[in-house]
């Protein structure tokens, strides 16, 4: 497996590979950060989590086309834009399904898996309605095409980059959100014992509201930043659902850090893998550990101290 | 183009359309020869067999995805089929008989197919089908073709290994796209190691074989890498990270359907630029309808080996993009694909023309050596083992989403569904 290499040809691949580790180790947390809160909170599992990321994507289409049209000195900026209507509109759609559909099935979780399953084939149908069904193409700011070499064999691509970055960004502003804010203490004590938060005062549907508009508009932002890196068609939300779940569930569903914790393990290990196997059995092998690590742990990674 | 499926619908293009269509059909009947009238083609005696003829008409089937994961691809060929037979009616139909369809959705979906196929030849008595995309559904269907004897006519571009008396392929085989363009590349561009890269299926898979007996056995030429990678897969930079490592001359990547956008971006965005063509990259997967989701300036300077390119400058090809575009709006791109499938409607009428009819055991009889010149890819010719001679081309994709084509063999390619010493 490691012959053929010099030693400083491992270094390089190591670091490499790293690399590309952490791209993915985004990638990942940025699909995982929104289904994560809002089943940890509210004990939905959000089937069509990737087409509010599609929603974010499509945004980011109309958007590209709109400053490149209308506005065509600013379009080096327009992603920023981009994203804040990805967040806005990925978190109203959110809301909204919340009110009409999600909160009438709150006692009952495996019916918001077939509600949600629904929405999201109702959604897919939506997108091909109104954009088609080929796949639709958003163009590149040009400061985000290429990458920095950082020695003769690692280059580090800059959309990966921005991905590194907006995650992030918007880890730390979920956990300061979630930590410090009146909001957050909320959720988090819905999250702990949802009566007794209500006794206290807590509006707990409110909470609720809030916490899957924030869940979906992080879903949105997501989109918006995978139009840098994949592609957007209606079913393409599909590609990323099962790796979205695997994260959370491998993660222990209720806990930000474990969403984190699964995201890095399984991308890391994946893309070590990916370099000295090939890729399908990279993603088998992957699957395969997860699986036995959870026969182990039920629970995932880490886990929640709630008293029942 | 929602916008203009929208619109088509309710304001159906009658103006410039409607008098193509109608000054084609007026120098077609003045120019029509005798010999080709309905009433001169009985109806008992050019359908023995109980086919959906009748005196004025005679219908086909037309299968297709247009639902589902695979819609994105097969819409183009419904599209050149309906165009297809738009113009053969304008032209008086087949043996005088105007041409009706029956589309039936694939739904993407195999067992579909099969279902629908039977449909299409039990219930509705169809004289033909065009349709398939992926070679599974092709599988899919073949029993029940053979079972019924109906007459499948399949545009997609595969795998080889297979012929059936009740199928002809429009599109090309594996030999007839594969082995050119490694010759080309090696010949003009002095490529000495190639690097391989597929999705996780059968079409990629067997291609990428021969692909590399090709390379190793006949060339004497070294393969440094082969990958694949899962459908859908939209994380390539281990791949890429490798392709820098081991510094192949050539990328040759088969990767299909959207994983091609993840593959093209991270490609361009990790600093491999194809225009300065180091490496080079050869790809037998992304037609000008990939394009539109990759973007132009992603993939601008690879190479595409192809037999049909939207842009190949000859006669034919401007008055089926003139007429495409007009039938189904001025945004619209033609792939290789889309062009094959326009081919099924012309060579089945062409076929039965020459068996003077509509029975599929005489069509198929009349069907080897039919040519068609005013194909848009210049000229075909089926060959006996119902696969069409056609030429191997290669073409470069520029940022405008189209490819300049800057190679094609000399003669038509003899297809070769069962190449010997490639299995």
């Amino acid at each position: 497996m490691f012959e053929g290499y010099s030693s400083s040809d491992l270094i390089a691949i190591f670091a490499m590979q790293g690399f590309a580790g952490l791209i993915l180790f985004s990638v990942l947390v940025l699909m995982a950060l929104g289904l994560a809160i809002i089943f940890g909170q509210m004990g939905v599992i959000n089937m069509a989590h990737g087409e509010f990321m599609i929603l974010g994507a499509y945004v980011t289409y109309l958007c590209s086309h709109f400053f490149a049209n209308h506005i065509p000195a600013l379009f080096s900026i327009y992603f920023f834009v981009a994203m804040i209507l990805a967040f806005i509109a990925a978190g109203a759609l959110g809301m909204m399904v919340e009110w009409l559909l999600i909160r009438h099935l709150y006692r009952r979780p495996l019916d918001t898996l077939l509600a949600t399953w629904g929405l999201s084939l109702i959604l897919q149908q939506t997108y091909r309605s109104v954009f088609g069904a080929r796949e639709v193409g958003v163009t590149i700011p040009d400061w985000m095409m290429g990458s920095l070499p950082l020695t003769d064999l690692i280059e580090v691509p800059i959309n990966g980059l921005f991905v590194m970055v907006l995650t992030f960004a918007i880890a730390v502003a979920v956990a300061i959100l979630l930590m410090k804010s009146q909001w957050g203490k909320k959720v988090r004590a819905v999250t702990f014992n949802r009566p007794m938060a209500g006794a206290v005062g807590i509006n707990t549907e409110r909470v609720d509201r809030m916490t899957f508009g924030i869940g979906c508009g992080i879903a949105g932002v997501a989109g918006a930043a995978f139009t840098m890196i994949g592609s957007t068609g209606p079913s393409s939300g599909q590609l990323y659902i099962v790796d979205t779940f695997l994260v959370v569930v491998f993660g222990g569903a209720a806990s930000l850090a474990g969403t984190i914790a699964s995201a890095f393990s399984i991308s890391q290990a994946q893309s070590l893998m990916e370099f000295f196997i090939s890729g399908s059995m990279a993603k088998v092998l992957t699957l395969l550990t997860v699986v036995g690590i959870l026969m182990l742990r039920p629970q995932g990674l880490f886990t929640l101290k709630i008293r029942n | 183009m929602s916008d203009n499926d929208k619109t088509r619908g309710i304001f159906p293009p009658l103006s410039r359309r409607g008098m193509l269509l109608g000054s084609a059909a007026l120098s077609a009947s003045l120019f029509m020869p005798k010999g080709l009238r309905a009433q001169d083609y009985p109806t008992a005696q050019v359908n023995t067999s109980g086919l959906a003829v009748t005196d004025d008409t005679v219908t086909v089937g037309i299968l297709h995805s247009v639902t589902g994961t695979m819609a994105i691809s097969e819409t183009g060929s419904v599209q050149a089929e309906k165009l297809a037979i738009d113009q053969i009616n304008a032209q008086g139909g087949v043996l005088g008989r105007k041409i009706q369809f029956i589309q039936e959705d694939g739904a993407s979906d195999w067992p579909t197919f099969a279902e629908k196929a039977r449909k299409l030849l039990v219930n509705d008595k169809v004289a033909s089908v065009m349709g398939c995309w992926t070679s599974a559904s092709r599988k899919a269907v073949l029993p029940v073709f053979e079972q019924y004897n109906g007459m499948l006519y399949y545009p997609t571009f595969y795998e080889g290994l297979e012929q059936s008396p009740n199928v002809i392929y429009t599109g090309q085989e594996a030999t007839q796209q594969i082995i050119a363009g490694i010759d080309w590349v090696t010949n003009e561009k002095g490529a000495k190691t190639f690097y391989l890269l597929g999705s996780d299926y059968i079409w990629p898979r067997t291609s990428n074989k021969i692909a590399r007996k090709h390379i190793e056995d006949k060339l004497g030429l070294k393969v440094v890498g082969e990958e694949y990678y899962p459908l859908g897969h939209t994380q390539f930079n281990s791949v890429i990270n490798k392709i820098r490592l081991r510094k192949p001359d050539v990328i040759y990547a088969i990767v299909v359907g959207g994983s091609n956008v993840a593959f093209y971006k991270q490609l361009k965005a990790a600093g491999i630029d194809m225009t300065e063509e180091k490496p080079v990259l050869l790809t037998i997967s992304v037609t000008e309808d990939e394009i539109r989701g990759i973007g132009g300036e992603n993939i601008e300077g690879a190479y595409a080996c192809m037999k049909y390119f939207q842009s190949l400058q000859n006669e034919n090809n401007d008055t089926f993009v003139a007429a495409f575009k007009d039938m189904w709006g001025s945004d619209m791109v033609i792939g290789d694909v889309t062009q094959a499938a326009y081919l099924g409607p012309w060579l089945w009428k062409l076929a039965v023309e020459k068996a003077g009819s509509f029975d599929v055991d005489k069509v198929r009889e009349a069907s080897p050596d039919i040519e068609f010149p005013q194909a848009p890819e210049g000229y075909v010719r089926i060959h006996e083992n119902h696969h069409l001679w056609s030429r191997t081309r290669v073409g470069r994709a520029k940022a405008d989403g189209q490819y300049e084509v800057v190679f094609e063999t000399e003669d038509l390619v003899e297809p070769d569904p069962f190449p010997e010493g490639y299995q």
